[in-house]
């Protein structure tokens, strides 16, 4: 028996959110007196595999199929599925990603485990019982879950977790075959685009993350939010009035229907703070308000605020932060 | 093709969420409910590719209560053509993707299409375990979805970007935006709602593998410290020092 990771990787390196789930399945193990092994996707390399030693993990299994460097559902299923039997594994741990819903809830079906995403914490584990505490209502409320049954799934909401780095701990890289076959890949993507994204800082992964709405007034006005942005080293967001008017992307609609994040800081700009924009941000640890009504709603929601004009703030903010170095 | 549109009843996204005393239960009092935001992109588009497809049908599917019809009707008023309620309040998602699975099976639908999640219990998993419990392809989250005969083109986010998956039927998609526009149910429509087929059929399935035990509402916030625009550079200071997020 033991705890089984799935770690996500991206050119050669393990995403932030990956790191986090390794900390948390390695914690997860200690608590139930087992180890965690974890078995990688994705495009990885031998050297970051190992570093994963750091958040407490044993060992890796890593399958070089080549076909596995993208996300293909059935074949990492399989993958995920077999690391999981021969391991003995009575937990999962992953991501609450697009690839680690899109693998939990089926592994949960092959699998006949029972599912919990969105989780915040580790588990309570006394007495015999696996309760976990996860985001319900999209960010405006939690949930304490039992997971029944002998197999579990649990998938981490990003930025819940702080990543362990205990320097000079190697894991032991073993290679796998999952004996995956042509079949496996059949739902194979045609093609995958990348968006250019601001610094390369990937939103739903972020730290640090500065935001937009209407009262930036227009998209040529962005260079505002980008400049901060980029001097603090942040990703940047919007409100859904702006993504609907196509100021913005979709991928950067933050709230109730876009995405929710919790990063450690998010910086509202013009924005008044809807409860569905609320909802997507109050797991954020710091929230910072720039709007030019002292009356909006957001400020309620805010740790720091200022009354003022964003055009006159923001580079104000900006400057600020370059001084600091 | 036969598209089936699954559909939950989830709180109008503007409820200030509270619960009954005991913490144990949602509570309903005074709450507006609607189609699931995100389901709304999955039933326009149904009904887009119904249109440009003759002869094609979209029924709605939703497993719920009683209470629930009002928005099923209102599915129906929207552009679906018939509708069944599993009669059982959604235990948890393996319960409902059990149900889902079993009513897909027995009309043999194409295309499966449900929101990417729903806005009150937010799984993200009944998609998955509906392809699984078929043995079909999941695509999941969708941005966009095309039909050319029993092929379909799919936009699949992932983190930073996205995929272009091609499946052919049947298969299960969870959309999102920004998959289409979604419609409202004009007069018209609504006229004809009420006379269209709503069928209602038992439970069947498992026990549920998962139980909410216990709901609680976020930390409220200690209050808003006001830095004076005149001198903002000081908040970055609060930052770095005060908060040590930067």
């Amino acid at each position: 028996m033991s705890v089984l990771v799935v770690v996500e990787c991206d050119k050669g390196e393990v995403k932030k959110s990956s790191l986090e789930v390794a900390t948390y399945g390695a914690q997860l193990a200690a608590q139930l007196g087992t180890s965690a092994t974890a078995v990688a996707v994705g495009e990885a390399s031998d050297a970051s595999l190992a570093k994963l030693g750091e958040q407490g993990i044993t060992k890796v299994l890593y399958d070089k199929e080549p076909r596995l460097k993208d996300f293909v559902n059935n074949a990492y299923t399989k993958l995920i599925a077999t690391a999981a039997q021969q391991e003995d594994a009575k937990v999962i741990v992953l991501a609450n990603s697009n690839i680690g819903a899109a693998v939990g809830s089926r592994l949960s079906i092959r699998l006949q485990a029972s599912l919990a995403t969105n989780v915040v914490e580790l588990p309570k584990t006394e007495g015999g019982q696996f309760t976990v505490k996860r985001g319900a209502f999209s960010g405006k409320a939690f949930s304490d879950v039992v997971l029944n049954g002998e197999r579990k799934i649990i998938a981490v909401k990003k930025n819940s977790i702080e990543a362990q780095h205990e320097a000079g701990k190697t894991a032991e890289v073993v290679a796998f075959a999952a004996q995956l076959s042509d079949a496996d890949f059949a739902d194979a993507p045609k093609q995958v685009v990348m968006q250019d994204q601001a610094g390369g800082i990937l939103l739903p992964e972020a730290a640090l993350v500065v935001s937009g709405g209407r009262g930036m007034k227009g998209p040529e006005n962005w260079n505002l939010i980008e400049d901060l942005a980029k001097a603090l080293g942040a990703a940047t967001a919007c409100s859904k009035p702006v993504s609907d008017v196509d100021w913005r992307p979709h991928h950067e609609h933050v709230g109730q229907t876009g995405i929710t994040v919790s990063p450690n800081l998010y910086i509202a700009c013009g924005i008044s703070g809807a409860i569905q924009h609320l909802a997507g941000v109050n797991s954020s640890k710091v929230i910072v308000v720039i709007n030019k009504d002292p009356e909006a709603p957001f400020f309620k929601a805010a740790d720091y605020g200022i009354v003022g004009d964003v055009f006159d703030v923001l580079p104000k903010l900006t400057a600020a932060v370059k001084e600091l170095g | 093709m036969k598209f089936l549109v699954c559909i939950s009843n989830v709180p109008d996204t503007t409820t200030k969420i509270t619960f009954t005393p005991d913490n144990k239960e949602f509570n309903k009092a005074g709450v507006q409910f609607v189609i699931n935001p995100w389901d709304e992109y999955a039933l326009t588009r149904a009904i887009e590719l119904k249109e440009a497809n003759v002869g094609s049908t979209v029924t709605v599917l939703n497993v719920g209560e009683a209470d629930t019809e009002p928005n099923i009707r209102k599915a129906l008023a929207i552009g679906a053509d018939d509708a069944i309620r599993v009669n059982a309040a959604p235990k948890d998602a393996f319960f409902v993707a059990e149900q889902i699975a079993a009513i897909a099976k027995e009309g043999s639908y194409d295309v499966i299409l449900m929101g990417k999640e729903s806005i009150d219990y937010n799984g993200f998993q009944v998609h998955g375990m509906v392809g699984e419990l078929l043995g079909i392809p999941t695509v999941a989250p969708a941005m966009k979805l095309d039909m050319s005969g029993n092929t379909a083109t799919l936009e699949r986010e992932i983190e930073g970007g996205k995929e272009i998956v091609q499946v052919a039927t049947p298969f299960v998609a969870s959309c999102q935006q920004p998959m289409c526009e979604p419609r409202i149910p004009n007069m018209r429509g609504i006229m004809t709602a009420r006379t269209k087929p709503l069928k209602v059929v038992p439970a069947t399935g498992d026990a549920p593998r998962t139980e909410v035990k216990e709901f609680a509402l976020p930390p409220k916030k200690q209050g808003v410290k006001l830095i004076d625009a005149a001198n903002a550079g000081d908040l970055i200071k609060l930052l770095r020092n005060e908060a040590k997020v930067i």
